[in-house]
């Protein structure tokens, strides 16, 4: 049962993520040449040969997006084994596509409104290290924030609809607000950056994401959906 | 909304699922060597962190 749940979010994180990848090849990929030329004509120089040439990595993006569709997938597919029955709408369908948009809001929207995605040229490299652990940070504060509020929905269940729903906004909403007070600001685009490159990479990027968990959400209910007609029990129910 | 709410299914039991979490780590690996290898578990040096270069911006992770 929760091997057929795994295998389907594997099936649909792949399908999500070449979709991503596809959307993210004409919609963004644009604006990382356009970024990269002004890091080139920055930087002046260009002695050493790029390990990987620039379409190789544009074929990279699909391999990319494919392994991390894969990975987010699985996990999809287990966290669907473990909220079914327990929190959230009762038809296998509507809970799939309910918890993408969970999952979307916790694991990207979150670190989006504090750090946001950069093109190349955009960041200081002496503080990766720091500014990747404050991105991992803001992606689990989303994550706990998220389940805080699943929680909250299953405890307030009996308190009528209003309460319930407060109650599950503000178990979401203030951790979040609380770690984007708090989290240390990053500020480091360089001078003179354009700043309309800057808005349409960030936009290409959360597009990315959005196809990615849209298409993984419908793609698991289709699948379950699909199941559930050949073998006649819906999904998620012990045989 | 509440006509849709659980638990009118019967939820998986934790213990069935317990086995299933190891998976977890294996998964996290996958999306680790996509979003930050430098060659520290691959052992292939900053080939794929270069290779899933523009994956990485355009799924907003911090690169460089």
């Amino acid at each position: 049962m929760i091997r057929q749940l795994f295998v389907r979010g594997l099936l649909a994180g792949i399908i999500a993520g070449l979709a991503a990848g596809v959307f993210a090849y004409f919609a963004g990929e644009p604006h990382i040449d356009s970024a990269i030329a002004l890091e080139e004509a920055a930087a002046h120089t260009h002695t050493e040969a790029p390990l990987v040439s620039r379409s190789g990595q544009v074929g990279g993006l699909f391999l990319a997006t494919a392994l991390y569709g894969l990975a987010l997938g699985g996990l999809f597919g287990l966290a669907f084994a473990l909220v079914r029955g327990r929190v959230g709408p009762r038809s296998g369908s509507v809970l799939s596509i309910t918890l993408a948009a969970a999952g979307f809001a916790a694991v990207v929207l979150v670190p989006f409104v504090k750090y946001p995605a950069n093109p190349p040229a955009v960041g200081d490299p002496e503080t990766i290290g720091s500014r990747t652990s404050l991105y991992l940070v803001a992606v689990a504060i989303g994550v706990l924030a998220m389940a805080a509020a699943a929680v909250a929905h299953r405890i307030f269940e009996v308190n009528g609809e209003p309460v319930r729903w407060l109650a599950t906004g503000l178990g979401f909403l203030v951790p979040v607000t609380a770690a984007w007070v708090f989290l240390p600001v990053v500020s480091e685009v360089p001078e003179g950056f354009p700043a309309d490159l800057l808005w349409d990479f960030r936009v290409s990027s959360l597009g990315t994401q959005v196809v990615l968990w849209g298409v993984l959400g419908v793609s698991y209910a289709y699948l379950g959906h699909r199941s559930e007609q050949v073998t006649g029990a819906p999904q998620g129910v012990p045989a | 909304m509440s006509q849709l709410s659980a638990p009118h299914v019967q939820p998986i039991p934790l213990r069935n699922l317990a086995w299933w979490a190891l998976a977890v780590p294996v998964l996290l690996l996958v999306a680790y060597l996509v979003t930050f290898d430098q060659g520290a578990i691959s052992q292939a040096g900053d080939y794929l962190h270069e290779l899933m270069h523009d994956g990485r911006h355009l799924l907003g992770v911090p690169c460089h």
